[in-house]
């Protein structure tokens, strides 16, 4: 649906996240100018902080990385306590980049960004089947 | 001249075997990084069972790979495994020397990091007074006694240690970036104010410390088109006298290294990356401009940076009670009503037990665990086919939190139908002791006045 004023971060930006205490570091990548032109307007601190509703206690600062055509926001009180006392299961945020593109911007007045492909792993199945031949777990 | 740096270990717990990658391509210097946030305070429990543990206790496996190339003079290794006792790591080298039949290696230790015998000292003395510099609280707030702490120290120690002859040298908690840092200062006679220098190989220490992670591992972009990746390949750094760099990876491994996958490491868990603290210098990330030599190569170069702060960043971590944890796997139908439900009869049990729990988290693994408020919610009339309730808890006390972990044995033949019970983390039902963690600032003179190279020969 190139043609659709909204589009999900997902399908045109990267990420990484880890942590420092309680507090969760999320960075943001876009592909071309054109993307990073969009999550700069589109992804602010105010935006990420509504995301993430209860999950981030504390605010959202966001730092603008243009050599790398990246953002990248910093959570505080994001992790349950941090680390090693948070009861959460991802207790590193390690996934919360993921939850990050999750979210849909509106593209109006910007021109779209190339959109990256879909996963299709080929040699996994591959792999697998050598194992198990029998099964039939992991159709798709 | 260039210096070869390798990034064999990005924590307690990675792979020697990628280690034999590196060597064959060849470093001049192998830095492992074995020591995340909470790494200390989990040595600290081995160290209180036995006086000679407190390191990481795969350094030796580590070594066993790694010096037949200092033998042989190719090679030098920088390790934080000493953790909170560089000393029994040292005495480990030795032994592990031993075994191999070597003798005449340098083995160095970096001593000073260690805060715990001076806290009382240092909160009188240091400008912080050891305020939180997360949120501000004072540390007189802090509650618990202290289990460790350890201020992050710089590279320049280590690049002393290497000036005086050492082969191997070990430290407890420096920064990071600091293990490769210390031996472009050493090779190259960078000053403490070569403030562009500095940055630069902070910057390259940084790509480096997470093994894999510049290499194609844990990469968000087309995570399924990395080559081979379980011979995903541990990186090398080529880096000149100006802190120019070229990143890539062993020959004939697998992974890969490109422009995206290095500005994903680039940013990892930096905070503002136009002034990344060290405790060398603050570094501009920012500054950095990279080109994609092809064939696996990334170079970076003109990197900026300005003077380093006047303190250094110090971790406390304290006790935070007992945890313990639980998982129950239902089937459609009603799959998320039922795990609810389960929940609450639990919650209601361990109330009617007597026993105090100080907090509880529900997550509906399948739903939302991972994702909390970001997932949508599932349209009306729409079940997920299954669903995993985890449970956990905190606890003042062990005890505590092993017995509301107990009373959701009963659950399997009296709660809501065909939940799979199976205890998770906490194995059996027992509890996890829980840490927090309190970041600081400790000035820099009350920590270099303390910083000590021991020199022993194995």
């Amino acid at each position: 649906m190139t043609d659709s004023p909204r589009i999900q971060l997902r399908d045109f930006c990267g990420f990484r996240s880890g942590d420092k205490g309680d507090i969760s570091d999320i960075a943001l990548f876009a592909y071309d100018d054109d993307g990073y032109k969009l999550i700069l307007r589109e992804v602010t601190s105010g935006r990420v902080k509504q995301h993430f509703g209860s999950f981030v206690q504390g605010d959202v600062l966001r730092y603008e990385v243009p050599n790398v055509l990246a953002l990248n926001f910093v959570m505080r009180r994001a992790l349950g306590g941090g680390g090693p006392s948070s009861l959460r299961s991802d207790n590193l945020g390690k996934t919360l980049g993921g939850a990050l593109v999750r979210m849909e911007i509106d593209t109006k007045g910007l021109a779209l960004p190339r959109l990256r492909p879909r996963s299709d792993v080929q040699w996994a199945e591959k792999t697998l089947a050598t194992l198990m031949p029998e099964s039939d777990n992991w159709d798709t | 001249m260039s210096v070869r740096l390798g990034g064999g270990q990005g924590f307690y717990g990675d792979t020697p075997r990628a280690v034999e990658g590196l060597l064959a391509d060849g470093i001049d210097y192998l830095c492992l990084e074995a020591l995340a946030e909470l790494t200390l305070a989990i040595l600290a429990k081995d160290r209180a069972r036995d006086e000679t543990l407190g390191y990481t206790r795969d350094l030796p496996r580590y070594l066993t790979a790694a010096i037949p190339a200092v033998i042989d003079g190719s090679t030098k290794i920088i390790t934080n495994a000493g953790g909170i006792n560089p000393r029994a790591a040292a005495h480990a080298a030795i032994e592990t020397a031993k075994r191999m039949g070597v003798s005449g290696l340098k083995i160095a230790t970096v001593l000073g990091d260690d805060l715990m015998p001076r806290l009382n000292e240092l909160q009188a003395a240091t400008s912080s007074r050891l305020s939180n510099m997360d949120t501000g609280a004072s540390y007189a707030d802090a509650g618990t006694d202290p289990l460790i702490a350890a201020a992050y120290l710089g590279a320049f120690p280590i690049a002393d240690a290497l000036s005086q002859g050492a082969d191997i040298v070990i430290t407890g908690r420096v920064a990071d970036a600091a293990l490769f840092l210390g031996p472009l200062i050493h090779e190259y006679g960078w000053a403490k104010d070569d403030w562009n220098q500095l940055a630069a190989g902070v910057l390259v220490g940084h790509l480096l410390e997470c093994s894999g992670q510049v290499a194609g591992g844990n990469f968000s972009g087309d995570w399924w088109t990395i080559p081979e990746p379980w011979k995903l390949p541990y990186p090398i750094a080529t880096v000149d006298s100006d802190g120019s760099a070229i990143i890539s990876k062993p020959s004939g491994s697998g992974g890969r290294v490109d422009l995206d996958t290095v500005r994903h490491q680039l940013l990892y868990e930096v905070h503002d990356p136009s002034a990344y603290l060290s405790p060398d210098v603050v570094a501009d990330f920012g500054s950095a401009i990279f080109e994609d030599l092809g064939d696996n190569r990334v170079a970076v170069r003109d990197v900026r940076g300005k003077p380093a702060t006047g303190t250094y960043k110090a971790l406390i971590a304290q006790h935070a009670g007992w945890s313990g944890e639980t998982r129950v796997a239902f089937a459609w139908p009603d799959a998320v009503e039922k795990s609810r439900a389960t929940a609450a009869i639990f919650t209601r049990r361990v109330e009617m037990a007597g026993l105090q729990v100080r907090e509880w988290c529900f997550e509906e693994w399948g739903v939302n665990a991972l994702g909390g408020p970001t997932v949508p919610q599932l349209a009306s009339g729409i079940e997920p086919p299954e669903c995993v309730l985890r449970v956990a808890w905190r606890c003042d006390d062990e005890r505590t939190a092993s017995a509301v972990g107990r009373e959701l044995i009963p659950l399997a033949l009296s709660a809501p139908p065909a939940g799979l019970a199976g205890m998770g983390r906490a194995t059996g039902g027992g509890a996890t002791e829980l840490i927090s963690l309190w970041p600081t600032l400790v000035d820099k003179h009350l920590v270099d006045s303390e910083v000590r190279i021991i020199m022993e020969t194995s």
